[in-house]
C-alpha cells in the first residue's frame, strides 16, 4: 500500500515519513505523542500495577520494624537502612529451610512422576492411535477442567484410607492429578509435529516402539519437556488446599501452608518475616522463569490452543 | 507395516511369529501399557474421589465415621441455611465481576503488548510474574497492602488529599468484596493477556491493512478482524479463567477467611470450613457437589468455543 493514502486515512498530521518498513506494520503512521497517549502510559500504569505489590514485598523484606509501622515519620516508599534481620530470623529462628525443601521435593517428585506419566501417554494417544485413543484424549481434557477445590474433601477420605496422611507422599501422588492433564494435552502438540516418517524408518529398522519413544521422540521434544516440567513445578509449588488439607505437622508443611498457618502469632503480625518468607518462597520460580521466559510463556499458550 | 518390525533382518534362521511376538506390536495391547501408569493416577485420585465426593454428599460422614445414606438431608438443609445462599451470590458475583474485568483489562493489555516497541520480550516478561508467583504468597503481600492501619494505598491516597481516615479495606462488607476481586483481577490478568497475545500474533497484518484502506477505523478493524479472529481463543481462555474463579480458594482463605460476616466467603472456602474445620464431611461434599452444574456449564461454554473454531477452519 502506498503510504500517502493510508497517512491521509489513519495520520492526518503527516508524520509519516519515506521510511516504510515491511516489518514495521502499520505502527509507523502513529506520531510520537499520540503513542504515549495511547501506548506508552496505560501500558505504564498496568505495569506499575502488576509489579508494584513485588517491589512492597521486598520492600518490606527489608525494613527496620519502627520503619513498618510509622508511616509519618519515615517515608514508607524507601528505606535507607535495610537490615537483613528478618532473613535470619527467618532461616535460623524458624523450620523455614525445611518448609522450602519440602516444598522442592515435593514439586520436583509430582512433576518427574506426571512427565513419565504423560509422555507415554500422550504418545500413545497420538503415535499408537489405540482404539478409543480420541476419546480418551477428550476424557483426560475433560480431567483437566476439574478443579482441585471440589476434589479435596473425598480427596482426603482417600488419603486416609491409604495412610498417606500427614505424609510427602499424599501430596506427592495426588498431585499428578492436576498435572497429568496439562502436561499429556501439551506433549500431544508437540509429540503431532514431529515427522511421523522418522517413526516409519525406526520401524523398518526394527526399533520397538520402546526404542522409537526413548531415541527418537524424546530428544526431539526437548523444548517441549523443559516447558511441561516447569510447568508443572510451578504449579505444584503454587498448589495450597491439599497441603493445607492432607498435612497437619509443622515439619512436612510446604512454604505457602507454613507462611500461612506459622507465621501468624495472635494479631501482631511479623509483617516483615511474612513478607521476607513470601519473597524467598517466591525467588526460586522467578529465577527459574528468569532463564526459561520462553518455554514458560509455550507452555502455558500451548496448553489453550491445543 | 508394524508386522515388518517382528522379524529382524539380522537374524540367520527366520524363526516363526509367535503369538506373543504379534501382541508386542498390537497396538491396543502396546496403548493399554502406555496409558496404564496416567489412567492409575487420574482413575484413583481423581474419578474415583469425583464419584465418593457425590457419594459422600448423600451421608453422614464425620471426619473419622463414615457416615449413612441419608439422601438429599444435606441438600435440604443447605437449601434452607441463608448462610449458603448468601455465599452461593457472593461466588457468582465474585465470577462475575472479576472475570469481566480480567477479560477487559486482559484483552487491551494484550492489544498493547502486541504494538512495536522497544524492550518489548522484557516488558512481556515482567508482566507475567503475578502469575508465577505462588498465588498465596502474592496474596500475603496484598494482605499487608491492604492493612486497616498501615495500608500504603491509605497512606498514598490521604497524601494526595483524597481521603481523611485510612480505608477499611478487609473490614467492612463491600470494601472487602472489591478488595479480594482487585486482588483476584491482578492475579488472573497475566495469563489472559499472555495467551490472547499468542493469539493476536497469529493474526496476519495484511488484514489490517487491507482494511485501512478500505477506510476502517481502529474500532472496525478491532470489532470486525480482531475480534472474530480471536473468538476461539478467547472462549477458552475465559473458560478457565471463570472455572478456576469460580472455584477460589487461596486468595480467599489467605485474604479473609470468609470475613467480614460471611461475605467473601465462596463455596470452596465455605465447604472447606465445614468438612475439614467443622468435620462435617457430609455437607462440605454437598457444597462441592453443588458446584459441579457451575462447572458444567462452563465446560459446554468451552466445547461451544471449540466447534466454532472448527467451523471457521472448515
Amino acid at each position: 500500500m502506498t503510504d500517502q493514502t493510508a497517512g491521509r486515512i489513519v495520520d492526518p498530521g503527516g508524520k509519516t515519513g519515506g521510511k516504510s518498513d515491511a516489518s514495521e506494520g502499520m505502527s509507523y503512521l502513529d506520531s510520537l505523542p499520540r503513542r504515549l497517549v495511547t501506548l506508552y502510559l496505560p501500558l505504564g500504569i498496568i505495569c506499575f500495577v502488576l509489579l508494584f505489590p513485588f517491589y512492597w514485598m521486598a520492600l518490606t523484606a527489608i525494613k527496620p520494624d519502627e520503619q513498618l509501622l510509622d508511616l509519618n515519620k519515615y517515608n514508607p516508599l524507601w528505606t535507607w537502612n535495610p537490615t537483613f534481620k528478618h532473613f535470619y530470623k527467618l532461616l535460623f529462628e524458624t523450620q523455614y529451610p525445611r518448609w522450602l525443601w519440602n516444598t522442592m521435593f515435593v514439586a520436583t517428585a509430582a512433576t518427574t512422576l506426571s512427565i513419565i506419566s504423560s509422555v507415554l501417554a500422550a504418545y500413545a494417544i497420538v503415535r499408537l492411535k489405540y482404539k478409543g485413543a480420541q476419546y480418551i484424549g477428550g476424557l483426560i481434557f475433560l480431567a483437566y477442567l476439574v478443579p482441585p477445590s471440589i476434589l479435596f474433601i473425598p480427596l482426603s477420605t482417600v488419603v486416609f484410607q491409604y495412610g498417606l496422611f500427614d505424609s510427602p507422599m499424599a501430596l506427592i501422588l495426588t498431585y499428578p492429578t492436576i498435572l497429568i492433564p496439562f502436561s499429556t494435552w501439551l506433549l500431544m502438540g508437540y509429540f503431532k509435529t514431529i515427522p511421523f516418517e522418522l517413526e516409519e524408518c525406526a520401524l523398518i529398522d526394527g526399533a520397538s516402539r520402546w526404542q522409537i519413544l526413548t531415541k527418537i521422540i524424546l530428544p526431539l521434544a526437548i523444548p517441549g519437556l523443559i516447558s511441561a516440567f516447569i510447568f508443572c513445578f510451578t504449579l505444584c509449588w503454587n498448589e495450597f488446599i491439599y497441603a493445607l488439607t492432607f498435612l497437619s505437622s509443622t515439619q512436612h508443611k510446604t512454604v505457602p501452608v507454613a507462611i500461612v498457618n506459622e507465621f501468624v502469632d495472635g494479631d501482631i503480625y511479623r509483617w516483615g518475616s511474612l513478607m521476607a518468607g513470601a519473597l524467598a518462597g517466591s525467588l526460586p520460580l522467578v529465577i527459574l522463569y528468569a532463564f526459561f521466559v520462553e518455554h514458560y510463556v509455550s507452555a502455558m499458550t500451548g496448553a489453550v490452543k491445543e | 507395516m508394524a508386522d515388518i518390525a517382528v522379524a529382524p533382518g539380522r537374524k540367520a534362521a527366520p524363526r516363526e511369529t509367535t503369538a506373543w511376538d504379534r501382541l508386542k506390536v498390537n497396538r491396543n495391547w502396546l496403548g493399554f501399557w502406555f496409558m496404564v501408569p496416567a489412567m492409575a493416577f487420574l482413575i484413583l485420585f481423581l474419578a474415583y474421589p469425583l464419584v465418593l465426593g457425590v457419594w459422600l454428599s448423600f451421608t453422614d460422614a464425620r471426619i473419622g465415621r463414615t457416615g449413612n445414606f441419608v439422601g438429599l438431608e444435606n441438600y435440604e438443609w443447605l437449601s434452607e441455611d441463608s448462610n449458603f445462599w448468601l455465599v452461593v451470590f457472593n461466588t457468582v458475583f465474585y465470577t462475575t465481576v472479576a472475570s469481566v474485568a480480567k477479560f477487559a483489562i486482559g484483552l487491551y493489555l494484550a492489544l498493547l503488548l502486541n504494538e512495536r516497541m522497544p524492550f518489548k520480550a522484557m516488558i512481556r516478561a515482567l508482566v507475567l510474574i503475578p502469575f508465577i508467583v505462588p498465588t498465596v504468597l502474592s496474596a500475603i503481600a496484598f494482605w499487608w497492602i491492604y492493612d486497616s492501619n498501615f495500608s500504603i494505598v491509605s497512606w498514598g491516597l490521604r497524601n494526595l488529599g483524597l481521603i481523611d481516615g485510612n480505608i477499611n479495606f478487609l473490614g467492612d462488607v463491600w470494601n472487602a468484596r472489591w478488595s479480594v476481586i482487585f486482588a483476584n483481577v491482578w492475579r488472573g490478568i497475566p495469563f489472559i493477556a499472555i495467551t490472547l497475545l499468542a493469539g493476536l500474533q497469529t493474526v496476519s497484518p495484511s488484514l489490517y491493512e487491507a482494511a485501512t484502506i478500505d477506510g476502517a477505523n481502529s474500532w472496525q478493524r478491532f470489532r470486525y478482524i480482531t475480534y472474530p479472529l480471536l473468538t476461539p481463543i478467547i472462549a477458552v481462555v475465559m473458560t478457565f479463567s471463570v472455572l478456576f474463579t469460580f472455584t477460589d480458594f487461596q486468595l480467599i482463605w489467605v485474604l479473609t477467611r470468609g470475613g467480614p460476616v460471611n461475605a467473601t466467603h465462596l463455596m470452596a472456602t465455605l465447604s472447606y470450613q465445614r468438612a475439614i474445620l467443622g468435620g462435617n464431611l457430609g455437607e462440605g461434599a454437598a457444597i462441592s457437589t453443588a458446584m459441579i452444574p457451575f462447572l458444567f456449564a462452563a465446560i459446554m461454554i468451552s466445547w461451544f468455543g471449540l466447534q466454532r473454531r472448527t467451523w471457521q477452519q472448515g
